[in-house]
């Protein structure tokens, strides 16, 4: 080689240096991603966790987490010690000292007890709705990958279902309202005065009268709003199948519903579980789909207290934690008695969609594990 | 010439005057071919001559590519038209066993790939199961190297293993015929010879029809040979002959080596 020296470098190294700037830049804007999630998650585990845990056995307070919401009666007694009382321990306390020794009375609404209300509902409809996006969803996105023949007609079908992912979460309110609320079909001894159309069938009636606000209504928005997601994600897991596995199985005799069933499916599976992780998430956390369909501020009994049957639990109304969240924020005055209700619901929601998260995570990866790469 | 055996008589597979187009583009043109009973057919040629969809149109898996069809001629297997409309596909496959060039195990433990067509079948009794399992890997030479792991994933074992795991996966169903394609196209020397020794032994109880480039593996193993060229059939007959005295010219150069 001729001039060898020319390997070697004379003078300042710019390009080096041109290097390391984007590599700080980049750098730069990760580690602030991940600064501002600390403090976010810092905040509401610094004001939420001294609710929650507790430094004596059980070390969790069981009463947030079990009791059902109340009122919040904060007062003082005659010799002016200040009280803070829930609803119902505040009538005991009035019928023992009387109303005439309490002064500075304020209440604050949903403020005091527990958030189990809140709790169950947000369970059920995450629970309710994943189910509902996954049966559609996988089922849509088997037609897609699987028996579509690709033309104009599938294409625009994708464009749909693509732009659907991108519609505002407080249009799925309104939609899931003036459809599952206000018009979908029901059988009915006694078609309501608003039903939009009622069908006789002889023995009853074929109704659109809609669901009213309900577990179902509300699970059903969830559902078309994390279905997108769940229809593409899935698909892709279909697709990445390979062919191969479909051809073999074809060759060996099987029908086309059995290959999918046997050799497509299964190892679509954690690829589309993953999908529906973070559609767990978004369905759990979305208050404006709900606000209109299912959530109530205040509720005295659980779903299935008074309920006749699954289907009554499916009929009733919910409170729910981002709901109750919104409620706690935006209509309850903040004061240092709010405090525990409202960094406590965070604080509790957020441990509910890591559990969650963690939960599905962990099926996720015991499909996984069942299939023999 | 008398045969006692009524199936020699009607060849396994006999093609006429087979067109097919993918899309608008013409692979095969009037291929009119017998391929008899109990017998291994080499097809040879050039790469994309259509050696692979023509084997493919035997159990109609070509089915499943979009714009792929057969424009002319009919492929009859053992007497009957398989473009009837009245054909029960399923059935043909199963009697239509095939190996793929590329080995493709199931993601799924050793037994359950070599029971996997089994249970497509119906077949639920485990002790049947096992017994036909056991059968088949020993079949291909197979069953002491994996009787000890025979839960354990198929993708664990070597490239020649997995391959000779599709062809147990494949006379599991007890196929009448079975077509593979270029099975030994990226295996070593010793796992090909195996699988030769393997095709020579399974030739008693079956029809096979092996597409190779490996011409020294078409004459060792076959007892018919076709030369395709440029989706025409430029010519077929006994092995021997077309490896030493062919007729055509285009044959001639192309087994000596000479193109392709
Ligand atoms: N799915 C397909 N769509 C369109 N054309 C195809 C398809 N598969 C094969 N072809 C074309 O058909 C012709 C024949 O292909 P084929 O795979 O049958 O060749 P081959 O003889 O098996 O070749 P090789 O020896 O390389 O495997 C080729 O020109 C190929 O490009
Ligand atoms: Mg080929």
């Amino acid at each position: 080689m001729e001039n060898p020296e020319q390997l070697l470098r004379k003078g300042v190294h710019h390009e080096a240096l041109k290097q390391g700037a984007v590599k700080a830049v980049l750098g730069g804007m990760a580690w602030g991603v991940v600064l501002i999630a600390l403090l976010i998650f810092g905040r509401i585990c610094w004001d939420g966790a001294p609710v929650l845990l507790k430094p004596e056995f059980p070390f969790v307070d069981t009463a947030f987490l079990t009791e059902k919401t109340e009122t919040l009666h904060v007062f003082d007694d005659a010799s002016g010690t200040r009280h803070s009382l829930p609803a119902s321990e505040y009538h005991g306390w009035v019928e023992k000292h009387g109303a005439e020794s309490i002064f500075n009375e304020t209440t604050y609404s949903y403020s005091g007890g527990g958030i189990a209300g809140p709790i169950v509902g947000t369970a059920l409809l995450t629970l309710l709705s994943i189910v509902l996006a996954l049966f559609f969803g996988v089922s849509a996105a088997i037609y897609l990958s699987e028996y579509a023949k690709d033309g104009a007609f599938i294409r625009w079908v994708r464009l749909a279902i693509l732009n659907l992912a991108g519609v505002p979460s407080i249009v799925f309110g309104l939609f899931g309202f003036a459809v599952f609320v206000l018009a979908a079909p029901v059988f009915t001894d006694t078609p309501s005065e608003r039903s939009l159309l009622a069908i006789p069938l002889g023995f009853t009636w074929f109704s659109f009268q809609g669901w009213n606000s309900s577990l179902i209504a509300g699970s059903a928005t969830l559902a078309c709003m994390i279905l997108p997601v769940i229809i593409t994600a899935s698909e892709e897991s279909l697709k990445a199948v390979p062919q191969g596995f479909r051809e073999a199985s074809l060759a060996l005799g099987a029908t086309r519903w059995h290959t999918i069933r046997k050799c497509v499916l299964p190892f679509a599976l954690p690829g589309i579980l993953t999908s529906s992780i973070l559609s767990l998430a978004r369905a759990a956390g979305e208050t404006a789909p709900i606000m209109f369909t299912v959530a109530v501020a205040a509720k005295d009994d659980f779903p299935w207290e008074g309920a006749t049957g699954p289907l009554g639990v499916l009929q009733s109304q919910v409170q729910a934690l981002p709901y109750h969240i919104y409620t706690l924020a935006a209509r309850i005055p903040s004061s240092d008695y709010t405090q525990r209700a409202q960094y406590g619901s965070v604080f509790v929601f957020l441990l509910m969609i890591f559990l969650f998260s963690t939960v599905s995570i962990i099926l996720r990866n015991r499909v996984r594990s069942k299939l023999k790469w | 010439m008398v045969s006692d055996s009524p199936s020699a008589a009607v060849p396994a597979i006999s093609i006429e005057n087979l067109r097919f187009q993918y899309g608008e583009k013409q692979v095969i043109h009037d291929v009119t071919l017998d391929i008899p009973s109990r017998e291994i057919t080499a097809f040879i040629g050039p790469s994309g001559c259509g050696k692979s969809t023509l084997l493919r149109c035997f159990n109609r898996i070509n089915d499943r590519i979009p714009g792929a069809r057969v424009t002319g001629g009919s492929i009859r297997v053992a007497g009957i038209d398989i473009a009837r409309p009245d054909l029960d596909l399923q059935t043909l496959r199963r009697r239509v066993g095939m190996v793929f060039q590329k080995w493709n195990p199931f993601p799924k433990s050793i037994f359950d790939n070599v029971a996997y067509g089994l249970r497509i079948h119906g077949e639920k009794d485990r002790s049947a199961l096992e017994e036909r399992v056991e059968y088949c890997l020993r079949r291909v030479a197979l069953w002491d190297d994996v009787k000890d792991r025979l839960k354990s994933s198929a993708f664990g074992l070597s490239g020649g293993q997995q391959q000779r795991l599709c062809i147990a996966r494949t006379i599991a169903t007890r196929p009448d015929i079975i077509l593979m394609d270029e099975p030994c196209s990226a295996l070593d020397p010793l796992s090909t010879l195996k699988i030769e020794e393997l095709l020579l032994e399974l030739k008693n109880d079956y029809t096979i029809v092996i597409v190779t480039h490996n011409l020294a593996q078409a004459s060792r193993c076959s007892d018919k040979t076709a030369f395709f060229f440029l989706g025409k059939l430029i010519e077929h007959g006994p092995t021997t002959k077309i490896f030493t005295k062919p007729d055509q010219q285009q044959t001639e150069s192309y087994v000596s080596g000479a193109f392709g």
